[in-house]
């Protein structure tokens, strides 16, 4: 299936080739204990462009940011803004001089509210010089309100979902004066119709002349939005040219340092083109899984050795799902039977000691114990399995950590390196690395691919269809459409904390799923939407308002 | 949130030692610097005696802030240790009719009830730690003056006094307790389940609880386990002491514990617990002390130049923190 969105670059604003440039690196360069981030890479970016910056999980794209923005002094090289040479203390000095960027995670002050956190470091005063706090909450709102986003001003940052989060990051970056705007990821938390809003901001960005410098993974997001692309591999400048001039299959040769028909071997996923040998009886049953304002009577079902699916916009309370399963929110009612026994008053033990494990959405907030090591990262819900009458056996540790480190190819100094200093691709391999080392009968995997680069990503989805041949139950849970489809063997929609549609056998298609999220009309009604590509594809993203998108996660 | 705002001016620039050194060594320098300042400056310092008054004196705070280490390490705080020693001297000559061991026993109890009241109301009922042991800061020194009638209690057992003045080998006994408990809780840290999940829960709550860890009674256990080493801690004091003085024993000694495990690079932000630094931490506070007084430098300076290392460890603790 051709992915929706293979439509031609956007060619609007600027010819970019004459324009002169904004930003400027200069042979940069960044150790860091054990790895060498950056070596001598020169980047530029010209005024009105939307450049790409590209690379695997380490190549060293948080960096390059981070060096260019202030967070991080480079160890050798210039820095150049419109000509002038410049050294920023802090991220503060960046943002003045016209940088605005959104980090890679969501660097916001989580307790200060929403309008706070757009605002912050230019609230707008009062003639007494104190916080203009109604024009600030109006201002915010409305700010809010064009990136179709509806939540309160006031409320604390914390209580958004991540996506929202992103959002809110966004409005406030685009909403200072600004010649360059930065984006780490921008997409990896977003729903296809914040991905929408997304790209018409940055369209409206290039009118305005104003560079964007953005990072993804996502292949086809850098093909429909992006000029020019820039590609590094292990901290060191590999290309930088049109984006017309190559196509995908060179690009992620160049980011991987393979051949291209080695690379051309694997498909848009790495997903296997059967289905899976679907046990008969479940696995895991939960019936009437209900919680004030977020899940409403949810019932699924888990087989071993199926990928289920669960779609859905943001709120429609996936997260929770999957949180209620592996007792990690408490329900108001509802059942949860595992392998034939009902399990009473779930907690995240009990759930794991059933064989359940939840992968979760936020690798930061709830994944990562960042001052800890890799290896203890890994073992961490394993640890009293891998000690002796309560004293940790770091043999056994090791023998573990090794095998994980391995099968996922992830990239640290060594296992007694810091998490927090692993770049966000290889912290998330750590977390699927913790779930996997349990060995669990169920899992629940809440955006597992977030973050990846293609390689890994292709080797994650090739573990989740390999765990599901070796008989694990797997329920998956992803904003990347086209990963959902591929990889589940049903799915199972929900909307507005309930569920609202089924999707088996042949209707498991790209277009029956956006069909279903978006409309309230019952799975069975659109049977045959799959050949039909009339409304589908085209309007997919533009969700009607209707639907309970936008909302925020609750909390 | 990572905070963005403050960069370490280029390691890699210059071959001074940044925060990060100091973070990791600088208490063990300072406590050498201090050493030698005295050796050369001071008259009979490096006398056997003297080390010998210093680490006995050291000794009570050392064993309270092993306990608020394993406490600080959670993110959390314990204001109630304090009370705990005063509580545990009240007991004591109460059952020491008894003899010593069942008056040891009682008074350690009493330590381990404060803790577990403590570890409940932060754990199960939800309190900040501040707040939650504030309660029984107040209230723990309210109930040992109230057992002990309010009256200062002569110790005559002979064998509560041979544990304050005795000495093994040379070695006070109060030191080598004070010693053998730090490795036991060295040990505790690094290499038992327990410890890793003691950090683990101070460095990401949220995580920990989703990766099933018994978020809960690991952060009772916390708690009861300062409150123990606190009784101890109260019950050495009242040997040297040979009186109970439930009014007086272990005030400030919350402030102390503390000062020990911050200067000696403990994190008040959770997630790590430094057990040889916390002790280096008590030694440092510790000598200064003891060097200001030599010098007849009044209390007041020795309090400045206490708060000025106090300041200087948590800047250290800051600078690492944001990057
Ligand atoms: N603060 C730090 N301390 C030590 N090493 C670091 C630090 N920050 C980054 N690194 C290392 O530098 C390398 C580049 O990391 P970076 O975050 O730039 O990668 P990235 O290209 O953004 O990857 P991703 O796609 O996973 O986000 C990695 O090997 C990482 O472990
Ligand atoms: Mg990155």
């Amino acid at each position: 299936m051709a992915p929706p969105e293979a439509a031609a670059p956007a060619t609007a604003g600027p010819e970019p080739a004459t324009a002169p440039a904004v930003l400027e690196a200069r042979g940069v360069s960044k150790r860091f204990p054990g790895v060498v981030a950056l070596d001598d890479v020169s980047f530029t970016l010209r005024a009105g462009e939307t450049h790409a910056l590209v690379g695997e999980n380490g190549a060293g794209k948080s960096t390059l940011i981070k060096v260019l923005t202030g967070v991080h002094r480079p160890d050798s090289g210039e820095l150049l803004l419109a000509g002038r040479q410049m050294h920023f203390a802090r991220p503060f000095e960046a943002q003045q001089a016209g940088i605005s960027t959104i980090y890679q995670e969501v660097n916001l002050v989580p307790l200060m509210s929403v309008a706070r956190n757009i605002f912050l470091g230019r609230e707008p005063t009062s003639r007494l010089g104190l916080i203009d706090f109604a024009r600030m909450h109006r201002e915010a709102a409305g700010l809010l309100a064009g990136f179709g986003v509806r939540v309160d001003p006031r409320r604390p940052l914390h209580t958004l979902g991540v996506g929202t989060q992103q959002m809110v990051a966004l409005a406030r970056a685009v909403s200072v004066e600004a010649r360059v705007v930065v984006m780490d990821e921008p997409t990896s938390s977003l729903e296809p119709r914040e991905v929408e809003t997304l790209f018409r901001v940055i369209g409206d960005l290039r009118r305005q002349n104003i560079a964007v410098l953005y990072v993804s993974h996502r292949m086809d997001e850098l093909y429909r939005i992006c000029d020019r692309v820039t590609v590094l591999r292990d901290g060191r400048h590999i290309h930088t040219g049109d984006l017309a001039d190559i196509d995908r299959m060179q690009l992620v040769s160049m980011m991987l340092g393979r051949e291209v028909t080695e690379v051309r071997r694997h498909g848009v996923t790495a997903f296997g083109d059967e289905g899976h040998d679907v046990a008969r009886t479940p696995v895991l049953t939960a019936t009437g899984l209900t919680r004030r304002h977020q899940l409403d009577a949810v019932g699924l079902e888990l087989h071993a050795g199926e990928v289920l699916g669960l779609g859905g916009l943001l709120g429609s309370g996936r997260s929770e799902t999957a949180k209620a399963l592996a007792g990690a929110l408490a329900l108001d009612a509802g059942e949860i039977t595992v392998a034939g026994r009902p399990m009473r008053r779930t907690t995240s033990a009990r759930a794991i000691r059933a064989g359940i494990s939840l992968l979760p959405e936020d690798r930061k907030a709830e994944g990562i114990v960042p001052g800890l090591s890799v290896r203890e990262n890994i073992v961490l819900a394993a640890m009293p399995r891998l000690s002796r009458a309560g004293i940790v056996s770091r043999r056994r540790q090791d023998r573990i950590v090794d095998i994980f480190m391995k099968r996922l190819r992830i990239k640290a100094s060594s296992p007694e390196q810091q998490v927090g200093e692993l770049s966000g691709g290889n912290q998330q391999k750590v977390l699927l690395a913790r779930w996997l080392c349990l060995e669990p009968k169920v899992l629940l995997l809440d955006e597992p691919t977030r973050g990846i680069d293609v390689g890994a990503k292709a080797e994650v989805q090739a573990l989740i269809d390999e765990l599901a041949q070796e008989g694990l139950a797997v329920l998956l849970i992803s904003s990347d459409i086209e990963e959902l489809v591929e990889g589940s063997d049903r799915i199972v929609v929900l909307r507005g904390g309930a569920v609202a549609g089924e999707l088996t056998g042949d209707q498991v298609g790209e277009s029956t799923l956006l069909q279903v999220l978006a409309d309230h009309a019952p799975p069975a009604a659109a049977d045959a939407a799959d050949a039909v590509p009339g409304p589908g594809t085209e309007a997919a993203p533009h969700i009607p308002a209707g639907a309970p998108a936008g909302k925020e996660d609750p909390r | 949130m990572t905070t963005q705002a403050t960069v370490a001016p280029g390691r890699a620039l210059s071959r001074l030692p940044g925060p990060a050194w100091f973070q990791e060594y600088g208490v063990y320098a300072a406590v050498a610097a201090l050493l030698v300042f005295n050796a050369a400056f001071t008259e009979h310092f490096l006398t056997v005696d003297n080390l010998r008054t210093q680490l006995v004196q050291v000794a009570p705070v050392v064993i309270v802030a092993l306990g608020m280490a394993l406490v600080i390490g959670t993110e959390g705080v314990d204001l109630s240790v304090g009370s705990t020693m005063a509580l545990a001297a009240a007991l004591l000559p109460l059952y020491l009719g008894y003899g010593l061991v069942p008056a040891l026993l009682v008074a350690v109890l009493a330590g381990a009830v404060v803790g577990a009241v403590n570890g409940t109301l932060v754990s199960v009922v939800g309190l900040q730690p501040i707040v939650a042991t504030l309660a029984l800061f107040v209230g723990g020194r309210g109930l040992a003056l109230v057992v002990a009638d309010g009256q200062l209690k002569q110790i005559a057992n002979p064998d509560l006094l041979a544990l304050g003045t005795g000495s093994f080998l040379g070695i006070p006994l109060v030191v080598l307790i004070a010693g053998a408990l730090a490795l036991a809780v060295a040990f505790l840290v690094h290499r038992t389940t327990f410890g890793r999940q003691v950090v683990a829960i101070g460095g990401n709550r949220p995580a920990a609880a989703l990766a099933g860890l018994p978020v809960k009674r690991v952060l009772t256990g916390v708690y009861v386990l300062c409150g123990v080493f606190a009784a101890l801690a109260g019950v050495l004091a009242t040997a040297r002491l040979t009186a109970s003085d439930p009014s007086s024993l272990g005030n400030l000694m919350e402030l102390s514990a503390i000062t020990a495990v911050v200067v000696g690079g403990t994190p008040l932000s959770g997630g790590s617990v430094r057990v040889l630094g916390t002790v280096a931490g008590a030694l440092l506070m510790q000598l200064l002390r003891a060097t200001l007084v030599k010098h007849d430098l009044p209390d007041s300076t020795a309090q400045m130049a206490q708060a000025a290392i106090i300041l200087a460890a948590v800047y250290v603790a800051r600078e690492r923190r944001s990057r």
